[in-house]
């Protein structure tokens, strides 16, 4: 599905992706770790079309569909879907208004009708009822006042609307309390399928006790510098980065 | 001969076709004698320093059109609300049309000001208010002043709610070559009264047109006022707007401006307090482009204790378009206890749009709330970002977060048909079909 070969970029003079290979194929998790300034959140806004970032060599392709000069839009609409680490605020727009714009748009861009008000508000209602959010907090202004928890689960929330072939998730677990950990990674297994992935960025084991990773890499200095089964990332919690350090080093 | 001339010896003109005899006269004489000495203003004034109208003054502007115009209904029943019954005092070309307009005295008085001007029934009212809070330094009122007969005359006696809102209308037809109006409404809102005015110019064509209009509003004990003026002319018209608000306590007025269109607007807004409790609202939006320019120039005067005001403009700026904010509050040493914020936030889209603001606050008493906010910056593209990652094109997201920016003054507009108008001018603005009213 997502296919990254020899992924290079840079935000102004620096250098932050120095050469990414990433198979991802439907059905699957992946999970990507790594220290604090590897190039994770990076590469996650490089994959949705982030236009900071100026790719300079590689590529990478969706279905085998290059991606390289596609707007971010034009890439949500083909299945793209990234969980913000930080989901930005937007006084004076509602979760519902915003779901109902993304979520036409979206249609548009396939050819489809708009979707009938009383359908949206069956999906609406089912998935919020999934990520276990109130009503009320449909008509709030989108993630204007949210706590970080909340933030988090309306983008899960957003994600179960939109139904992406693949969505990464930036650090969807930090800020989370354990109860809302449970909600978010319970509705992310929800939506899983053999015909969909996810890409899961963290830095902690803590997620994947409960979303079960099939692969496992290490993201280090710009560069996937070992993959593994979910077994990785326990050994990683135990351990940290430096070991890996030490064995690329020798 | 410039301009000023022209209406120095129109004025000598006006002069024999009215009676030379009564108070009115006294009271136009002055005011001419007002703009005979100051004239146009110019940008050495600080009060117009962004704003010039030379270019304007240059028109050879026909002060009295020579030919009576007519419209029929259908080619401008889009400037009206739709499916609301509304009464409508309409002119065209700066001369009453009965056929547009509905006017009453059934209870209240929705009707023209000439006949207040001229029928002794009304001779009381217009001695206790007419030209009473308008600004007699003003060279530009004052020029208004001398000409004053045509515009709207609105009445509201004691304990009244007006049924249905009132329309003020003016179109241009072109049919002159340049003109200038000076319409001159009088709004008299009485105790525990409530009434709504939606005030719009309009030109019909794309011969120039200058608008010098003053209004006066009086809001007595307990009174509501909520005016709504629409702004969304052609490039070739210009509007400068003199509005005068008498406030009495315990009372409300809210002044909501919409400034989407026309060459040069100037909006010179003041508020004065004459008593204690009451409210003063000013919003705005302004949406602009192209070469347009927009000045909203705003005085409250808070005078008695504890009253408040709330000013919240807000711009998008776009093309090599220029705004201007000049808001003054003046808190003089009785009015404690005030409540006085103003708020005015900008937003650039292009490198060419500038904007000039300016807060003034003069507080000579020692027990208030005070607060003034400007910002001009960009468009969020962090925000931008997010909404295109959800599927939302880039120019639909742009338009989203510029409906967001505006949305607390559009929250603000009681009127829902008027609400539905708003958003749906702001969406052709900005070039897009919103799927959904905010």
């Amino acid at each position: 599905m997502l296919s990254i070969k020899n992924l290079h970029a840079t935000i102004g003079d620096k250098e932050i992706l120095k050469g990414i290979n990433l198979e991802v194929k439907a059905g699957e998790v992946h999970a990507i770790m790594g220290p604090n300034g590897a190039g994770k959140s990076t590469l996650a806004s490089i994959i949705a079309g982030n236009e900071n970032y100026e790719v300079t060599g590689g590529e990478i392709s969706l279905d085998g569909e290059d991606l390289a000069d596609l707007a971010p839009e034009e890439r949500a609409h083909k299945g793209v879907f990234l969980s913000f680490q930080y989901p930005v605020e937007i006084p004076g727009v509602s979760v519902t208004n915003f779901m109902r714009t993304a979520i036409n748009e979206t249609r548009k861009a396939q050819g489809l009708e708009e979707m009938p008000a009383n359908q949206m508000l069956k999906v609406i209602r089912e998935k919020s009822e999934l990520l276990e959010i109130d009503r009320k907090f449909l008509s709030r202004s989108l993630n204007e006042g949210f706590s970080g928890g909340e933030k988090k689960r309306n983008e899960i929330f957003q994600m179960a609307m939109l139904d992406p072939k693949l969505a990464i998730l930036d650090e969807t677990d930090s800020g989370l309390d354990i109860d809302a950990l449970r909600i978010v990674a319970n509705g992310v297994n929800k939506l899983k399928s053999d015909k969909n992935a996810v890409v899961v960025i963290t830095h902690y084991q803590r997620l994947l006790d409960y979303i079960v990773p099939d692969f496992v890499h290490v993201l280090m200095d710009g560069k996937i510098v070992k993959s593994g089964d979910a077994s990785l990332a326990l050994e990683l919690e135990e351990k940290g980065y430096d070991w890996i350090k030490q064995e690329q080093e020798a | 001969m410039d301009l000023k001339e022209k209406l120095l010896s129109s004025f000598m003109a006006f002069e024999e076709r009215i009676d030379v005899h009564s108070e009115l006269h006294d009271v136009r004489t002055a005011a001419i004698k007002n703009f005979e000495d100051k004239g146009f203003p110019s940008k050495k004034e600080e009060a117009w320093k962004y704003t010039s109208l030379n270019a304007i003054l240059k028109n050879d502007f026909t002060v009295f059109p020579k030919h009576e115009n007519s419209i029929e209904f259908n080619q401008v029943s889009k400037y009206f609300l739709n499916e609301v019954d509304t009464y409508k005092v309409v002119f065209i070309d700066g001369v009453f049309s009965s056929h547009l307009s509905s006017t009453t005295h059934e209870g209240i008085d929705v009707c023209l000001m000439a006949s207040a001007l001229n029928k002794p029934k009304y001779k009381m009212v217009i001695d206790k208010y007419f030209n009473q809070i308008a600004n007699k330094d003003d060279s530009l009122t004052s020029l208004n002043t001398a000409f004053a007969n045509e515009g709207a005359y609105i009445n509201i006696p004691k304990s009244k709610v007006a049924p249905k809102p009132i329309e003020i209308m003016y179109f241009s037809t072109g049919n002159e070559a340049a003109l200038l109006v000076q319409p001159r409404n009088l709004v008299i809102v009485g105790e525990n009264s409530h009434v709504q005015i939606i005030e719009r110019h309009q030109s019909l064509n794309e011969n120039p047109v200058l608008t010098n209009s003053v209004t006066e509003i009086f809001a007595e004990k307990r009174a509501i006022v909520d005016y709504y003026k629409i702004q969304n002319d052609t490039l070739e018209a210009n509007l400068i707007d003199n509005t005068f608000v008498s406030q009495q306590q315990e009372s409300h007025v809210y002044v909501h401006t919409f400034s989407f269109g026309g060459n040069l607007t100037r909006n010179n807004l003041n508020f004065y307090h004459f008593g204690e409790r009451l409210t003063s609202t000013l919003n705005g939006i302004t949406i602009i482009g192209e070469k347009q320019h927009v000045d909203h120039y705003t005085l409250v005067n808070h005078a008695t204790p504890n009253c408040e005001s709330f000013q919240d403009y807000k711009g998008i700026y776009a093309g090599s378009s220029t705004g201007v904010f000049n808001g003054k509050v003046y808190v003089e040493k009785e009015a404690q206890k005030t409540n006085a914020f103003q708020k005015s936030n900008n937003i650039l889209l292009s490198d060419k749009a500038t904007i000039n603001a300016k807060p003034q606050l003069e507080i000579f008493a020692d027990d208030v709330k005070c607060s003034h906010g400007c910002t001009v910056g960009q468009l969020d593209e962090t925000a931008l970002f997010y909404m295109q990652q959800r599927g939302i094109p880039k120019k639909e997201a742009k338009a989203l977060l510029m409906y967001a920016f505006s949305n607390a003054v559009i929250e603000n507009i009681k009127i829902p048909e008027l609400k539905q108008r708003i958003t749906k001018i702001i969406a052709t603005k900005l070039g897009v079909k919103m799927g959904f009213d905010l």
